[in-house]
């Protein structure tokens, strides 16, 4: 007989991003008066709702949520982004776009996206309802910039962020310190790749928005993207509209988010999809992305996501 | 006798280090690509932005350097995550700026890191960022570190060439007592022994480097229990203490002790994502019940009663300056750890160390960006700190400026061994 036992206590990778996410979220509560979560119905935002329950159960979410809505947003999204917030009992504030531009404090751009419109009814909500914290969705893995984010990301009075005045963040010691005027954005989800939010939502068996599976839908194609005609615009001419079996990769605002083929009816058959796919979530369906070499570093200097 | 291993078993968080010209941006390129963690249109992307620069070839390095800073001056400023997989393991890694400037940011690479890979160019062998790399591994207790002899096709491949640069590396490695160390001959331009073993150094026995990262055991030696409070969720008959284990695993039924007020309790139930589970080890999140309705805040510390870290209001800690406004004796600060914030004044600096010589003075009074010293502090109030020897969560602090709210200084408490 061995004088030692040993026992194995091995957490899976997942396990181990869940304790991690939890853990920043529950950082947020306990260091911040007035912390927020946007939540848009996409799946990042509804995994962080669903985390935002773990981590602070028995108790209810002591978040309140906060949706910038474009009002190009797809029907389905907002239905479910609704039935969400029933579901968790939290309350719900929504940044509507369309009224900034009907109050004449924004404008429509030409290209009729309304993406980067989002920034000033996000950066009025946080002002307004003097919000310290703004919990966010964002990955590291979506985009390069975003790879230099951090988990807590000081951002200045006017909602800028600046990569190189980042503090640095060491072991898991977050450093939520701000003045007055500033706040932080955080990151829980800063490590998780679209893989294993996927992989996560099968675990967890977490329901998504119908879009993220496929189903038969008008569109056309425009710079090499399926985008679904709406109230946020028409196809033009040269742009014949057909009926295709798609799906999409993220949620965002009509006139950028692209469809892409596929016939992806359940989490398993996502999950394989994507391990195989050989083309980047944010290449395929986000059409302001492509704007430039630095368009999402631009925007988030500027006080977006 | 019981010991646990605890482990993540599929994920491995490693760090890069590595100066300017030695190839590094190019191994962590080739790691990407031959995981296939970069897709076709990121790859597009890069050539279009080489074509704009006028390059004949696509520069890989523009598939890291992610701001617009960092590709108009062709450096890498800051730290970023990349994330990668094979159908073993999952991989985090932090991918650290190379400048000497810039030790900070591996020490930031390093602070969460199992693995460190150390880049030298086999031309030049064992140089003064080599051991700079080797010590702040040392220094922030990275339990593996894999030497990459990068660029072995310059030197035709020579096995003598590596041994030499492998056998120089090792021994300085044992001397900071790194207790892993594996030393692998490649190319990461060519391909050879990064994920592919290579066809020119057939005397080379050993793993690729990913093989190595792929099969490197996760956890390391067993740890004394901590679980800093976070959080106190109160429901209606329902208060509990929420955090994440730092290290070692808590049962129900197990006495436990509170710091630093030193109650002692009793666990009565334990949840993990609001499912009651029997036992919990690091690095869950948790939420305990206690026996007793004990006083208990966040910044407390729960641990078995066994293993009560001694309150202390004196900090001997070892000191990397991070932020560009000095550390003076004198300064007034808050001191982070765990969970807990105090306040502190920093009463001595001293005995700095020289990376390169691996010896110390003993003439400073203040702590510039990037230099390493002895720094002692007095708080306000006791704080439950461990040696970061044995925890490298509860002997981690963070100084920070009370005015701005910058982080100043990491701090590990006590002093390593090898301290010269």
């Amino acid at each position: 007989m061995r004088a030692t036992t040993r026992a194995r206590h091995i957490l899976s990778h997942l396990d181990a991003l869940e304790a991690e996410s939890v853990h920043i979220l529950r950082e947020v509560a306990a260091e911040f008066e007035r912390p927020v979560l946007l939540f848009s119905g996409g799946k990042d935002s509804t995994v962080m709702l669903h985390l935002a329950r773990k981590a602070f159960l028995p108790a209810p979410i002591p978040f309140q949520l906060l949706h910038v809505d474009t009002g190009h947003n797809f029907p389905e999204t907002l239905e479910f982004r609704d039935r969400a917030v029933a579901r968790f009992g939290v309350r719900l504030l929504v940044a509507d776009v369309q009224s900034y531009i009907d109050a004449g404090e924004l404008r429509e751009r030409p290209d009729g996206t309304r993406n980067p419109l989002q920034t000033l009814p996000l950066l009025r909500a946080i002002e307004a309802n003097r919000f310290d914290a703004v919990l966010g969705g964002g990955r590291r893995d979506e985009e390069k910039a975003r790879a230099k984010e951090r988990v807590f990301s000081l951002r200045d009075e006017f909602g800028q962020w600046d990569p190189r005045r980042q503090r640095p963040e060491l072991w898991r010691l977050y450093n939520g310190r701000h003045r007055p005027g500033e706040h932080m954005r955080v990151f829980p989800l800063s490590n998780w790749t679209e893989l294993d939010v996927w992989g996560y939502v099968r675990a967890e068996g977490i329901e998504l928005p119908a879009i993220y599976f496929t189903h038969r839908r008008t569109v056309f194609l425009r710079d090499g993207m399926w985008l679904a005609p709406g109230s946020w615009g028409e196809p033009q001419a040269g742009e014949p509209v057909q009926e295709r079996m798609v799906r999409y990769r993220t949620v965002g605002d009509m006139s950028c988010t692209g469809a892409v083929d596929s016939p992806a009816s359940s989490v398993d058959e996502v999950i394989a999809e994507i391990a195989a796919s050989r083309v980047t979530e944010r290449g395929s369906s986000r059409a302001d992305d492509r704007m430039s070499e630095a368009a999402m570093e631009d925007r988030k200097r500027e006080g977006y996501f | 006798m019981t010991t646990t291993e605890i482990a993540v078993g599929d994920l491995l968080r490693l760090a890069t280090a590595g100066s300017v010209d030695d190839g590094k941006s190019t191994l962590v390129g080739r790691l990407l690509h031959d995981t296939s963690a970069v897709m076709p249109d990121q790859l597009e992307a890069v050539r279009r932005a080489s074509r704009d620069r006028g390059l004949a070839d696509a520069d890989l390095a523009l598939l890291t350097d992610g701001l617009r800073a960092e590709r108009e001056q062709g450096i890498t400023i800051d730290v970023a995550y990349r994330y990668f997989a094979t159908a073993r393991r999952r991989f985090i890694l932090a991918d650290t700026p190379g400048h000497v400037q810039y030790t900070r940011n591996m020490v930031t690479g390093a602070s969460t890191a199992e693995l460190a890979v150390v880049l030298v160019d086999a031309r030049h062998g064992f140089v003064e960022q080599t051991g700079r790399h080797t010590v702040v591994s040392a220094l922030l207790r990275v339990p593996h570190v894999a030497l990459a002899v990068n660029k072995m096709d310059l030197v035709g491949y020579a096995e003598d060439r590596f041994a030499e640069i492998a056998g120089e590396f090792t021994e300085y490695a044992r001397k900071l007592g790194v207790p892993d160390v594996v030393a692998i001959p490649m190319s990461a331009l060519r391909g050879d022994n990064v994920v592919e073993p290579s066809p020119h150094m057939t005397w080379y026995a050993g793993p690729t480097l990913l093989e190595h990262l792929e099969t490197v055991p996760t956890g390391g030696e067993p740890e004394a229990t901590r679980l800093p409070v976070q959080y106190v969720l109160r429901a209606t008959d329902f208060r509990g203490y929420a955090g994440q284990l730092s290290s070692g695993m808590l049962r129900v039924g197990d006495p436990v002790a509170v710091s630093p007020a030193g109650h002692r309790t009793r666990i009565t139930g334990i949840e993990v994502g609001g499912t009651p589970v029997d036992e919990a080890f690091a690095p869950q999140s948790v939420v305990v019940r206690l026996a007793d309705a004990v006083d208990v805040a966040r910044g407390d510390l729960i641990t078995p009663v066994s293993t009560v870290p001694s309150p202390a209001e004196r900090l001997l800690v070892v000191g990397c300056q991070l932020a560009s406004r000095p550390l003076r004796v004198g300064d007034r600060v808050l001191v982070r750890h765990t969970t807990r914030t105090v306040r502190a004044v920093v009463e001595a600096i001293d005995e700095r160390l020289d990376v390169h010589s691996l010896s110390t003075d003993n003439a400073a009074d203040t702590l510039y960006t990037n230099e390493i010293a002895l720094v002692s502090m007095r708080t306000a109030e006791p704080v439950a700190v461990d040696p970061y020897e044995y925890n490298r969560h509860c002997g981690a602090v963070l100084l920070i400026d009370e005015a701005s709210g910058d982080t100043l200084t990491a701090g590990m408490v006590g002093v390593p061994p090898w301290w010269p």
